[in-house]
């Protein structure tokens, strides 16, 4: 019935992202699987991996598409959620391991046993279990989330001031895991994984279940993110982007509905890093590296900020051609493609691929076109 | 450090004035060395007193031989040579070395009762050696050995010493020890520590604590107190230290932000590829220094001077192209501006990857900026100095510029109202280009000074970029003296946590306490008041 009422609410694209991301959860695997590696159809593995490893990235995308396209909040700090995430799995990866790792010990990783650490740190317990690492995957970047997006939109920190300590936010977690007696493994990260659920983390059928679930999740995110800007809560979030003041003025708790779609956003992102990292096999502090956030930016803006299906299409695309530059012998110009991009853009596509598709499709269906009234720029 | 540069030289002369004596004593080594020939110890027991007599350079050589078995005898001629750890063999008399030793020769024999006259000797000649820094080598080294043997011939070269530097580090290895001696007596002790206590460092309480248990509770109590007021005189040292380490990284902290101040200030446009800029800075130093190398070596000492002005011109032309091609399309959308020069920032890195390869390029130092001098035991390092200085002129310049220049006043005014200035005739877009390619060209010149304490790579503007933004967000947008007030507590700040948290923990806690800072403040320290704020 959901569904229903759902599907009511959907534009064309809306629909053709569900009908195809569900295609390819089912699809992909499944050809992997089941055809032999002689058919044309067949998706070798390493290639599933590769738009898994995408798929993870579209789930970040939609998430920063959240804030950034609905609420206004350009976070360059979503790379932090993300890795927040994916340090969760991949602690209870580590802890999977068991006597397998170089050293044998049952209960420390091997970075521990390195550095002669005797016991395991409090924050390590429960990551033997897997339904504790997922809700942290989501609880600990929701809450940091939550703590950060607390004390900021409650002090009004707006715009570029906002941007600017996300990115410190970011870069502040990238210095603190790299120390060693953090205990996350330091410089190296945490990997060297062997199972998932007692699954072999390189098995062809694991993988292909991750594909699936990545797939899932993605869809999943869509649905709570278009669910969110739909609603009334919705409109109240796009009223912010367009007009903090003025709707503080119309007596809504501008920050409450910040905050919410700020932790909702922080909770996805860190979902997006839990599937990512058994599908890479590593998660180390790099993660955290601003330069990723800002790129996750660039994805959405690609897309098309505030469509969702946008921000989707733009990871999938930026990464598609990321993975095709670099590994090739035009790989020392990805910069320079990755730059353009960011300039291309914003001069002169400032709603992105979707956005601006959207907008053609809505001139030809309402032409004759109607004189446009000069748009007045909200006073703040 | 120019008084003492003086004293050197003065002593140089000195020592080199008493070369020319030098014949005279080559007759007494002449008739030490043959000495040595006799082959009975007590006849080379007599030849070390007289070669320590002589003061003859090569003396110190020949003692270290004799006590490595390492000096011979030709019996044949009674000549005397030694063999350095090396292998080259040297004649004693004349301290050439010799090509070709004669074939028989035979070692000069030491035993025990040698051995002690001898290192005491040795310690003499180094004790007494013309260089006085080797002087002051050797009397630090018997400071912290407090070797009670070596007690006569310090008091020895005591007397004879004339530079009061110096006598006073004999006095102090004196003291340590005396204080330490089980033969010396109370009075002894008690002078001890009252020189201990001048000298104030962590060699005198090491001295101090190691303090003969079973001397008297006074000297006990004496010991003590000059242990607790060196500790304290320390602890104020370590905070002068700690204050200029800080204003060092201060002015680094300001001249990379100083631009962004302009820029991101003055005009509320985010450059993110300021960073860059400072990193062209610095490409543009090493290639002055690559062409004064290859055409004019020497000018080479002059390559700062030329390079500042090239590279305010370098980056300030490249920044007003930056303004022209794209930013001024994003006026008014500042999240999109952070991201178009964020690519700009990518491509440049790129570029100069390409260009230059992405290692280190190694950029000189000249003269000028290198070496240290102390100030009351804090060591101050020319090359920090010179940018501290360098920091504030620009600083100052920078202000007057935009008070008194009509340049200037045109600049403010457009922050101030735009549509206002632009109806009384200012030509806004000019302005604006003008303004940006100011800021980019001072990163140019921050990027000068840096290559002299940063590695010049093409990731050099990356570790500054968040820095800057932090200090200008913390200082108030759109106030220098904001600015400069908080580059300088940061950088004190970051100085004074590092010493309790180590080097990346300081920054993070400074980054978290940002952060809540801005909550309470969110338009920083001196922030704009009224309607410009809103604008």
């Amino acid at each position: 019935m959901i569904t229903q009422y759902l599907l009511s609410r959907f534009e064309k694209t809306g629909i053709a992202f569900i009908v195809i991301i569900a295609a390819m959860a089912i699809f992909v695997p499944l050809s992997n699987l089941l055809l032999p590696t002689s058919s044309p159809l067949h998706v070798p593995t390493h290639i599933m991996s590769l738009m898994g490893k995408y798929l993870c990235y579209a789930i970040l995308a939609i998430s920063l598409d959240l804030v950034w396209g609905y609420c206004g909040i350009l976070s360059l700090g979503h790379g932090a959620f993300f890795a927040l995430g994916g340090y969760a799995m991949g602690m209870y990866l580590m802890r999977q391991i068991g006597t397998r790792g170089v050293y044998g010990n049952p209960i420390l990783p091997d970075f521990m046993v390195f550095l002669n650490w005797k016991e395991l740190p409090w924050f390590w317990y429960g990551f033997d279990m897997f339904p504790f690492a997922i809700a942290m995957a989501l609880f600990a970047p929701g809450l940091v989330a939550f703590l950060f997006g607390w004390l900021t939109f409650r002090s009004r920190v707006t715009g570029v001031y906002l941007s600017i300590i996300t990115q410190a936010l970011t870069y502040a977690l990238m210095l603190a895991f790299f120390r060693n007696d953090m205990g996350f493994g330091g410089n190296n990260g945490l990997t060297d994984f062997k199972d998932i659920l007692g699954y072999s983390v390189q098995a062809q059928g694991t993988r292909a279940t991750l594909f699936f679930l990545t797939a899932l999740t993605l869809l999943l995110t869509y649905l709570i993110c278009r669910w969110m800007t739909i609603t009334s809560f919705g409109k109240v979030l796009v009223a912010v982007r367009d007009a903090e003041s003025r709707t503080r003025f119309l007596g809504f708790r501008v920050e409450h509905y910040k905050l919410v779609a700020f932790t909702v956003s922080a909770a996805l992102a860190g979902l997006a890093g839990a599937l990512y990292v058994p599908q890479v096999g590593i998660i180390n502090p790099g993660e955290f590296a601003p330069a990723n956030s800002i790129e996750a930016v660039v994805w959405v803006a690609v897309g098309g900020r505030g469509t969702l299906v946008g921000a989707a299409v733009g990871a999938v695309l930026v990464n598609f051609a990321k993975s095709w530059f670099t590994t090739g012998a035009l790989a020392p110009y990805w910069l320079f493609v990755l730059g353009s991009i960011f300039i291309f853009v914003t001069l002169a596509l400032p709603k992105g691929i979707v956005g601006t598709l959207k907008e053609w499709s809505t001139r030809k269906r309402a032409a004759p076109e109607l004189p446009k009234a000069p748009v007045a720029q909200p006073a703040e | 450090m120019s008084l003492v540069r003086l004293l050197c030289a003065l002593i140089v002369s000195f020592v080199l004035a008493g070369q020319i004596v030098k014949p005279v004593y080559a007759a007494d080594l002449a008739s030490a060395l043959t000495r040595f020939a006799a082959d009975d110890f007590t006849e080379t027991a007599t030849a070390i007193d007289e070669i320590v007599a002589t003061q003859a350079p090569q003396a110190e050589p020949i003692l270290s031989a004799l006590g490595n078995a390492r000096l011979f005898v030709d019996m044949a001629t009674k000549k005397v040579y030694w063999r350095t750890a090396a292998g080259v063999v040297h004649d004693a008399l004349t301290g050439e070395p010799v090509a070709t030793p004669p074939a028989p020769l035979s070692t000069v024999r030491v035993n025990n009762r040698l051995r002690r006259v001898l290192s005491n000797a040795i310690g003499a000649l180094t004790l007494m050696a013309p260089e006085p820094e080797r002087r002051r080598q050797v009397a630090d080294a018997i400071f912290r050995s407090r070797d009670e043997t070596a007690l006569p011939v310090l008091e020895e070269a005591l007397k004879a010493e004339r530079i009061p530097a110096i006598a006073r580090v004999f006095q102090q290895a004196r003291a340590s020890i005396l204080l330490t001696a089980p033969a010396s007596t109370k009075e002894q002790r008690i002078e001890a520590i009252n020189v201990l206590r001048d000298r104030a460092d962590m060699g005198a309480i090491a001295a101090l604590r190691s303090l003969d248990a079973k001397s008297d509770a006074e000297t006990k109590e004496l010991a003590a107190t000059a242990v607790t007021a060196i500790e304290g005189r320390l602890r104020i040292v370590g905070y002068v230290q700690n204050v200029w380490f800080g204003l060092s990284l201060g002015s680094v902290l300001l001249l990379a932000a100083i631009g962004l101040a302009i820029t991101f200030g003055v005009m509320g446009v985010i450059n993110m590829a300021h960073g860059e800029m400072v990193m062209l800075g610095a490409y543009t130093t090493f290639m002055v220094q690559e062409f004064l190398r290859a055409n004019a070596p020497h000018l080479l000492e002059m390559s700062l001077t030329i390079s500042l002005p090239l590279a305010f011109l370098v980056t300030g032309l490249i920044g007003i192209a930056i303004e022209r091609g794209v930013i001024r399309f994003l006026y008014g959308r500042p999240l999109e501006t952070l991201l178009a020069t964020w690519g700009i920032s990518l491509i440049l890195q790129q570029s100069i990857r390409t260009a230059f390869g992405p290692t280190n390029r190694e950029v000189s130092s000249p003269s000028y900026m290198s070496g240290a001098f102390d100030v009351l035991g804090v060591s101050v390092t020319w090359g920090r100095l010179w940018i501290i200085v360098f920091t504030m002129i620009v600083f100052f310049m920078l202000l007057m510029a935009l008070k008194h220049t009509s340049m200037g006043l045109h600049m403010r005014a457009v922050t101030q109202n735009r549509r206002m200035a632009s109806s009384m005739g200012i030509r806004t877009p000019w302005v604006d280009a003008m303004t940006f390619g100011l800021g980019s060209g001072l990163a140019g010149i921050a990027g000068v000074a840096l290559s002299q304490i940063d590695n010049v790579s093409p990731n050099l503007g990356q570790s500054y970029i968040i820095d800057s933004f932090m200090v200008v967000v913390f200082g108030g947008v759109g106030n220098l003296w904001g600015t400069l007030v908080s580059a300088f507590a940061l950088g004190i700040a970051n100085k004074f946590l590092e010493p309790l948290a180590g080097a990346v923990l300081a920054k993070i806690l400074i980054l978290v306490l940002l952060i809540l800072f801005i909550q309470k403040r969110p338009r920083g320290l001196f922030a704009l008041k009224g309607r410009a704020v809103e604008a």
